[in-house]
């Protein structure tokens, strides 16, 4: 099954580039570690997942590219045919002259109505050429106006288009301070809006992938390239081919939907996080070797204690007394509980790997049979150049204290009445951001009494 | 995206003419191709002339003829032609200038009611003409001076028609506030008669002083010649150069201060014209620095103000570079920032900056800096990879600060001291449509402006206590 990728505003095109780089120079890599009919498999099912061929052989990606200014766009496009081994279609773009201006109103009152036809017209086509459609994965930030407002406005649309299809946002989070004023406003719209018509969200936070560069990467001077590039590795770590657990000999060939089955049991549940492991710099790999117990470990802590990455993991929380029945509000300090969790693995030696403790029943809220609650993914081709790797994408307290956080701060705003008038001028009414406080309210409400 | 620029008045045209010419050598810079781009294009016009000046424009390909998208407004002739007849001639054609030859007399109703009345038509002409030409249009910006005649009272009456006729578009002004040994006695008058404007109609004013601009081409003369920096500093780099000059500092300080404006407005618009990281458009600017309709009057800082010539820039003086845009003496007025109180901040940055040295250096700064309750983390960034000429990187904060303050109070009380002697009075009040409601209405807009600082103020230093969250029933 294909997936259509809507990259969307200036972080959405940036991401999407460096995924389907990511993915293009996996596939191309002679590090698989496993047999050569595996490696086969597992190319052609990226192959068919995310791009189509060409007459020249050149693969071209599955994917629509959105943006109200033309300059993103006209970069991914030329740096991808640059690339020499993967390329964009030069007819899947759709672009203005003049950007959203950071205002969501702006991006989902006028630009999504306005050219609402030429960019679902550009995913029909896309849509097509998949013999079979799997679903969508839309690229986004909600800081800004197009990638949040315009690609709120256009989830909508895919919805109502195909009714039967999954989607999944991917979410971009911004650094708490300096990238946009009113992100808070930006992102409270966004994510009330998605919540109404996503399957589910699967965010990513500047911050944390920023601390990801500083401290496994060891980047002196990180851009915004760089944070990209650890996303996209990321990302590529859950979407590669793999073999689910009922899933007979061959690679999965319904990942969106997998994935929603193993994460996404109630819909006012919908958040979804993203760890992997092991992370560290190209030129180091070499010299690295890890044992599947050993990351597995750091991985389940890092679940349970809520750490964003392998390092600074608090290992003092634990989860509470497997067997009894606890109320949320004694449960230990700091401790993620979660509903479901998903764990990848891709490498070597992945069919005598334990998990074990992660279907621990006290690592879960009590309503799904842990073996409902824990899937596994697994396959023996190693991913991106590390023989072992390991991802984990929780459906858990992860995101309540930064959503939590980005509501209080929006509200706080609102209280003032600061830069209302730059929304209500697009036809956004202070009704309307009352709602949404008050569905993103009953989410962190929902989360915080797991 | 494209923008249209009307100069108007004296020091708008003075101003205008250096910023053609810096954007223009910006561009050469940039594009060795000659190729015309997008990024030319929000700046000019591209004419097939060989068949004369009505030549039809050309979208892509070569560089023929370069038109600035502008219109040259003033009352008197003396600068525009001398415009018309240096090196930037063929820049302009005779279509985008409306001219006359007795000034407005330093009488901003001269210039507004007067003038206005009698050149609206043949300004909505030609800008309806100037407008077509563009495919998108996202801004208007007038340059002008407040002190005068000409540039303060016919520079706000075509802010008022650029409101009636393109709503949509934003207007941004960079307004020159005339310093308290102006030598037009009347310029207090002036220059409240044109804040009601700017209050009204502007999207976003950035006021500009001369004393601050004076001041700072001081203190490059001084580096310069002082022999500690001297021969390392990179002519071509600084902030007030032309030809690159450090002669032009001495000789002809108007110059080298109105090039400080050129390239704030240069740098403004640098992210909307060339690649980066994390791009900033000018719709972006207004929408995240002006929190309410009537408080947009931003304080602006340009850093580095040289370059030395040393290749090696460790990141030291990268971040000398953001620390001097918050220091009292890089501001474009006459303001402190640090001591007062931001409703937001951007920080524009060109070069070869990464978010991480954005990152450490707002960690650094932020302790030092008063941010209103509502938005204690009010930054908007830009990252640009394209750096200006002759610099490796630069910095253009913009600052939303109640430092604005002093400014409107002195000119106030300088008004004020003028009005109670109904001194010169008269000159304005026989020109028709003028009355006292004009003074008295100006005086009360521009007290009101102050009374909203007053107010924000007051809440600095003070308890924070955050408004209480909605309840959800469980």
């Amino acid at each position: 099954m294909s997936i259509v990728t809507v990259q969307l505003g200036q972080c959405g095109n940036q991401i999407g580039h460096e995924v389907f780089s990511a993915l293009c120079s996996d596939i191309r890599g002679t590090h698989g570690l496993c047999s050569k009919k595996e490696n086969e498999s597992y190319h052609d099912s990226c192959r068919e997942r995310f791009f189509t061929e060409e007459e020249s052989g050149v693969p071209v990606a599955r994917a629509v590219l959105v943006d109200m200014e033309p300059k993103v766009i006209s970069q991914a496009l030329s740096m991808a045919a640059s690339s020499g081994h993967w390329k964009y279609s030069s007819h899947s773009h759709f672009c203005q002259k003049q950007g959203s201006g950071n205002n969501w109103a702006n991006g989902f009152s006028v630009h999504g109505p306005r050219h609402k036809e030429a960019i679902m017209d550009l995913v029909q086509k896309e849509a097509e050429k998949c013999e079979r459609l799997g679903g969508f994965f839309t690229i986004m930030s909600m800081a800004g106006g197009t990638g949040s407002g315009l690609g709120a406005f256009v989830t909508q649309c895919l919805r109502d288009a195909f009714p039967t299809s999954f989607i999944l946002n991917h979410v971009v989070w911004p650094y708490g301070t300096g990238e946009v004023i009113v992100q808070n406003y930006n992102s409270v719209l966004t994510l009330s809006h998605l919540y109404q018509s996503s399957d589910a969200l699967l965010v990513h936070e500047n911050d944390a992938i920023h601390k990801i560069c500083a401290q496994l990467m060891n980047i002196k001077q990180i851009s915004f390239r760089d944070v990209n590039q650890v996303i996209a590795h990321q990302l590529g770590s859950v979407f590669q081919p793999t073999h689910t657990a009922g899933g007979g000999s061959g690679y999965s060939r319904n990942p969106l939907g997998d994935l929603m089955e193993a994460l996404v049991p109630h819909p006012e549940f919908r958040l979804l996080g993203l760890r992997n492991i092991p992370q560290m710099p190209e030129n180091s790999l070499a010299y690295s070797t890890f044992s599947w117990p050993g990351l597995l470990k750091h991985l389940r802590q890092m679940l349970i204690a809520n750490a964003q990455m392998e390092e600074g993991i608090d290992w003092q929380v634990r989860p509470p007394h497997p067997g009894s029945s606890i109320p949320s509000t004694n449960k230990p300090l700091h401790f993620n509980t979660s509903i479901a969790n998903l764990v990848i693995l891709r490498g070597k030696d992945v069919h005598s790997v334990d998990l074990g403790g992660f279907q621990d029943p006290s690592l879960y809220t009590s309503w799904l049979k842990p073996q409902d609650a824990f899937s596994a993914w697994k396959t023996p081709r190693a991913f991106n150049k590390y023989e072992k790797s390991a991802s984990l994408v929780s459906n858990s307290q992860f995101l309540l204290k930064p959503l939590d956080s980005i509501v209080g701060k929006a509200w706080n705003m609102f209280a003032s009445k600061a830069y209302l008038h730059q929304y209500t001028k697009f036809g956004i009414q202070e009704e309307e951001f009352l709602d949404c406080f008050t569905t993103l309210e009953q989410v962190i409400s929902s989360y915080t009494n797991l | 995206a494209v923008s249209l620029r009307f100069a108007v008045g004296q020091c708008g045209n003075q101003v205008g003419f250096r910023f053609w010419d810096l954007a223009l050598r910006e561009h050469a810079a940039i594009n060795k191709k000659g190729i015309y781009d997008e990024a030319l294009s929000s700046f000019f016009r591209n004419v097939d002339t060989r068949s004369g000046d009505n030549g039809p424009d050309i979208y892509k390909g070569k560089i023929c003829s370069l038109k600035a998208r502008a219109l040259l407004i003033d009352m008197e002739e003396g600068v525009v032609n001398e415009i018309l007849q240096g090196p930037l001639r063929d820049v302009f054609d005779s279509k985008q200038l409306i001219t006359d030859v007795s000034g407005s007399g330093n009488n901003w109703a001269v210039g507004h009611k007067i003038y206005g009345c009698q050149y609206r038509e043949n300004i909505v002409e030609k800008l309806r003409k100037t407008a077509e030409h563009c495919d998108c249009l996202q801004c208007f910006f007038i340059i002008h001076s407040m002190g005068g005649g000409t540039g303060s009272g016919l520079g706000t009456f075509v802010l008022n028609l650029l409101e009636d006729e393109f709503p949509e578009v934003y207007r941004f002004v960079t307004s020159v506030y005339p310093s308290g040994e102006d030598d037009v006695i009347t310029s207090p008058y002036n220059s409240v008669l044109a804040m009601k404007e700017l209050n009204e109609h502007a999207d976003c004013v950035l006021p500009i002083e001369n004393e601050s601009l004076f001041e700072i081409v001081n203190k490059i003369h001084q580096m310069i010649n002082s022999g500690k920096l001297g021969s390392t500093v990179k002519q071509n780099s600084l902030v007030t150069s032309s030809a690159g000059s450090a002669k032009t500092l001495q000789e002809k300080p108007f110059d080298a201060m109105n090039n400080i404006i050129a390239n704030l407005l240069l740098n403004l618009t640098s992210s909307a014209r060339f690649e980066g990281s994390l791009n900033m458009d000018l719709n972006e600017i207004s929408m995240n620095l002006v929190p309410f309709p009537r408080l947009h009057y931003l304080v602006s800082s340009l850093t580095p103000l040289y370059t030395l010539a040393d290749v090696n820039v460790p990141s030291r003086r990268l971040d000398q570079m953001f620390s001097d845009a918050f220091s009292r003496d890089h501001q474009l007025i006459q303001a402190d920032p640090k001591h007062s109180l931001y409703l937001a901040c951007a920080l524009l940055v060109r070069g070869n900056v990464q978010v991480s040295d954005l990152r450490r250096n707002i960690e650094r700064l932020k302790p030092s800096l008063h941010f209103v309750s509502w938005n204690q983390e009010g930054w908007k960034t830009g990252l640009c990879s394209v750096p200006p000429v002759g610099h490796s990187h630069s910095l253009l904060a913009l600052a939303n600060n109640t430092c604005v303050k002093p400014t409107f109070i002195e000119l106030k009380d300088r008004f004020m001291k003028l009005y109670k002697k109904k001194a010169h009075l008269h000159h304005y009040l026989q020109i028709d449509g003028m009355e006292q409601s004009c003074f008295s209405e100006a005086i009360s807009s521009l007290s009101d402006l102050i009374e909203e600082y007053n107010e924000l103020d007051a809440t600095k230093g003070g308890p924070r206590i955050d408004p209480s969250r909605l309840k959800i029933a469980v």
